[in-house]
């Protein structure tokens, strides 16, 4: 991108404040940056202007009538730093602080926007000085940190479309899943079109039944045999008819909907997959797994059981509407007099319900969350005797349920049985003014009951058709919960156009500037690391330091926010995230096993791997033996966390499963640090195999496992502090050292008190 | 005599007991929320513990000052006293409040950037990660308890 001013592009100054600075300016000044900062020196929402020119810094705070003017010199700098959700910019000029302004960090790119101006302008002013954050003075998007396209005002990569609140149309956007199936839905309403026709013609027939030959009966003529034959034939036929249309329909329909709820859950499955890490640490396990279970469920009877029943109400209420004006429009439009009627009273409950039924469901997740906290965790609940407390907070969540629940139903229970006394009502009517009207001789008694029949039968309608607010509430409010995954755009997106990875990748792996910010903390800040192929880095530091961190965005589980990290030269964000991933062999502290057979889990990263492929990786990772030791070998079953292994084995599983997809990048995360020492050396043992060629980075908190390192990194609060082996990081005596010095006082106390075996904490 | 002062840097500096001095220190409270006015601690630049104090109260009135002045720059958890409108009653939905610290107007993402603290507390995370506190919901007025409550 060429450095042109932004001025070039848009005015930096929003018109509306203009005309009142412009006065301010001096002759040829150019305002560079403007930045309107919400807080006040004692943190209270408070708007200051601020705006940057070439040549000097002007502020004020909203109300005051003056502005401050700093001049620029060659050594003024703007400092931005930020805590708990609060940025702070500062200037300073000779080693002073001239001045503090403080936002929130919505405005974190504005600001350092403005930073990078006045970096830019104080190197022109005192030929020195790197501008270090000159990536940043691009346009960024506000929400994902990524450069906005030249000109571009929206961020291609995170849209705010999502931002939109949903409604009812939410369903609509299930047209999607329906598409595929069309034809059949087609077909489907033909049918129910049919059969909803079929069922209409009974009541038709109760017109000429009484007319031609009940009423003529009592007014002394015979019954007429052949005509009641033919009226009962085709009430018959009618019936059948209704009854192998109904049968169709509803098995045509209940077929597609079966498929699009499978659709639905499939891809939300696989998009949840494909969301970034991010997305699964500010989740609980216990509502994702509620929305792919339960509201694909809810969707799916939606669509097969209600929607259907009230399409086939609708039809069967136009229909009807149209033979009872044919019949006589005078009685009909008594008859369809309640319906608007009915139809504002759903409306009214309609809303009260929503938000009843989205409160129902956000209450049920705390249920759920509650066993998906205490589950994993029963080990620690009854190691501390909580065993009541945990039943006691799932007892609360439960009343809270019943609570929203009782609250709902008193709503809920009043509408059916006013709806049914509105049916009443409305056969009343049509009663007496039918009566009114035979008595005067404007219709016949047929007509009546005809006009009886179907209101019977259309009334009930009605309630059922009430009925489908609550059920298009539910599915709105699951499908809203179903496309807040599908709309989520992973954090790591898949670039829109690859590049591709040569076929043999060295390795090398350099990050430049990288910062990473998690909720309102950075983690990582500015840092640089350069690491050679086939070189073993160690990473060192305190917890918290930002060491995983650092691991997990080399990994691309995360994104960094500034800066940007590169495989062989390539940005890692322009690579197809599968293959870049296939480089990548992840060993981690706690190895995670799926359910299955132990040659499954080796095989995991490459489910196609030869039977002495996963038994000569099983041997690289010293896990032969064990596994030949165990009754079913290859095949033995192990379970849910591997259960029925100890933590070496299951580690050295692991390791063999790293090894498998010979990876040219391997990532040891505290690898033997859930281990005992005697253990820990036959890991390392399978490591040392592991590591062989490979480009290497393993933390460890324990510094003597990372003798082989070619390289160690003490890092600390998110920045490299120091680098070199082990000698000159000792010879430095700083941070390393001190680190080094008080593991060993550990080692030595705790071989004095425990005869020599160091003894694992015990892990929560 | 035990100090805490600001260098012309804006950086704050203890001087302890023993008169030396720890430049860039912070000064941190234990329960911003639950006990504001109990254990303060100050920290130094690698956040080792430099000086614990049990109640604010209990310190001399100038090193109080400072204390709190200290304090009152780091932290930021605005109190939400009143909602007065939201944009829209699902998420996302764009929050405008009255905070202690005046008005706000944030951006929440979704529902469960609500999180109930302890009792009866709960923290709303802004889509930017800024927290808002709300003390206590059933001590809000009517309005802005049956707004909150459509998210709750």
């Amino acid at each position: 991108m060429t450095p042109t001013t932004p001025s070039a592009q848009r005015p930096v100054i929003p018109d509306a404040r203009l005309s009142e600075v412009q006065s301010l300016f001096q002759p040829d000044e150019n305002a560079t940056a403007f930045l309107e900062v919400d807080l006040d020196g004692s943190l209270k929402f408070h708007k200051s202007a601020l705006i940057l020119t070439d040549r000097r810094l002007l502020a004020r705070a909203e109300g005051q009538k003056n502005w401050q003017i700093w001049d620029l010199q060659s050594d003024s700098r703007l400092l931005l730093s930020d805590h708990a959700g609060v940025g702070s910019l500062e200037l300073m000029t000779q080693g002073r602080r001239q001045a503090v302004w403080r936002f929130t960090l919505g405005l974190q790119a504005s600001a350092s926007r403005m930073v990078a101006q006045l970096e830019r302008r104080a190197a022109q002013l005192g030929g020195e000085g790197r501008p270090l954050q000159a990536a940043l003075s691009e346009a960024v998007c506000p929400v994902c940190q990524a450069p906005l396209e030249e000109g571009a005002d929206e961020c291609t990569r995170c849209g705010r479309e999502d931002l939109a609140p949903p409604s009812t149309w939410t369903l609509l956007k299930l047209w999607r899943f329906g598409r595929p199936y069309r034809n059949q839905l087609l077909l489907g309403f033909a049918l129910t079109l049919a059969s909803t026709a079929a069922t209409l013609v009974p009541p038709y027939m109760t017109m000429p039944l009484m007319d031609e030959v009940l009423i003529p009966y009592q007014n002394g003529k015979p019954i007429d045999a052949s005509l009641v034959a033919l009226y009962l034939g085709g009430l018959f036929a009618a019936a059948l008819l209704a009854w192998a249309l109904g049968w169709a329909k509803t098995y045509i329909l209940a077929l597609v909907s079966e498929r699009i709820g499978a659709d639905l859950r499939t891809t939300t499955y696989q998009h949840l997959l494909s969301l970034s890490l991010e997305y699964f640490g500010g989740r609980r396990t216990g509502d994702l797994i509620a929305r792919i279970g339960n509201e694909t469920d809810r969707i799916n009877v939606f669509l097969s059981l209600h929607l259907l029943d009230f399409a086939t109400d609708v039809l069967m209420i136009v229909m009807t509407a149209v033979i009872l004006f044919t019949i006589n429009p005078t009685l009909a439009v008594i008859t369809l007099l309640p319906l608007p009627f009915i139809g504002w009273l759903i409306h009214v409950v309609r809303d009260r319900l929503r938000t009843g039924f989205e409160k129902i469901d956000r209450v049920w997740a705390e249920v759920t969350n509650v066993l998906a906290d205490t589950i994993p965790g029963i080990r620690v609940v009854k190691a501390f005797a909580q065993e009541d407390r945990e039943a006691q907070r799932f007892k609360d969540a439960n009343r809270h349920n019943l609570q929203v629940n009782d609250r709902l139903n008193r709503v809920w229970s009043l509408f059916a049985p006013t709806v049914a006394l509105m049916t009443e009502v409305g056969l009343l009517v049509v009663w007496g003014f039918g009566i009114w009207l035979v008595a005067h001789d404007r219709i016949t008694v047929g007509v009546l009951t005809a006009f009886l029949a179907y209101i019977g039968r259309f009334y009930t309608r009605l309630d059922s058709m009430s009925r489908i607010v609550s059920h298009t509430q539910k599915a709105a409010s699951g499908a809203k919960r179903i496309f807040d995954i599908l709309d989520h755009v992973s954090s790591v997106p898949e670039p829109t156009q690859p590049v591709a990875l040569p076929a043999r990748v060295t390795g090398r792996i350099t990050v430049r500037e990288a910062g990473f910010r998690y909720g309102n903390r950075a983690v990582i800040r500015n840092l640089d690391l350069e690491i050679a192929p086939g070189e073993m880095i160690g990473l060192v530091g305190h917890s918290g330091s930002g060491k995983s961190t650092l691991v997990n965005l080399i990994c691309r589980f995360y994104d960094v926010s500034e800066g940007v990290i590169e495989l062989d030269g390539v940005d890692i964000r322009q690579l197809r995230i599968a293959d870049f991933r296939r480089q990548i062999g992840l060993v981690l502290q706690e190895p995670f096993l799926f359910f299955g057979t132990i040659a499954d889990n080796i095989a995991y990263g490459k489910p196609d791997a030869t039977r002495e492929e996963i038994i000569a990786a099983a041997r690289a990772a010293h896990a032969h033996e064990f596994i030949l030791r165990m009754p079913q070998g290859y095949d033995s079953l192990v379970g849910e966390r591997g259960q029925g292994l100890s933590g070496g084995e299951r580690q050295r599983i692991s390791i063999a499963r790293a090894l498998l997809i010979n990876p040219r990048i391997l990532i040891l995360d505290e690898a033997t640090s859930a281990v005992d020492t005697e253990t820990e050396k036959e890991i390392q043992k399978a490591l040392d195999n592991l590591v062989r060629g490979r480009t290497t980075i393993a933390i460890a908190h324990r510094l003597s496992t990372l003798r082989k390192a070619d390289r160690l990194v003490v890092m600390d609060k998110g920045v490299v502090v120091e680098e070199g082996n082990h000698d000159q990081l000792m010879a430095l005596e700083a941070a390393y050292w001190r680190l080094y010095q008080a593991q060993q006082r550990q080692a030595e106390s705790e071989g004095a008190v425990l005869g020599g075996v160091v003894q694992e904490e015990v892990k929560a | 005599m035990s100090s805490l002062e600001r260098n012309p840097m804006g950086r704050w500096v203890w001087t302890d007991a023993h008169g030396v001095r720890h430049e860039q220190v912070i000064v941190v409270r234990a329960y911003p929320v639950t006990a504001p006015e109990q254990g303060v601690g100050i920290m130094d630049a690698e956040g080792h513990e430099l000086a614990w104090f049990d109640r604010l109260d209990q310190v001399t009135q100038r090193l109080q000052e400072q204390l709190r002045a200290a304090i009152a720059e780091r932290e930021f958890l605005p109190e939400i006293q009143r909602l007065k409108a939201v944009s829209s009653l699902v998420t996302p939905s764009v929050w405008t409040v009255d905070t202690d610290r005046g008005e706000a107007r944030f951006m929440l993402k979704g529902e469960e950037d609500i999180r109930r603290l302890t009792g009866k507390t709960l923290i709303v995370s802004d889509v930017d990660g800024v927290q808002y506190l709300i003390r206590d919901p059933l001590a809000l007025d009517k309005h802005s308890r049956k707004l909150l409550d459509r998210f709750m």
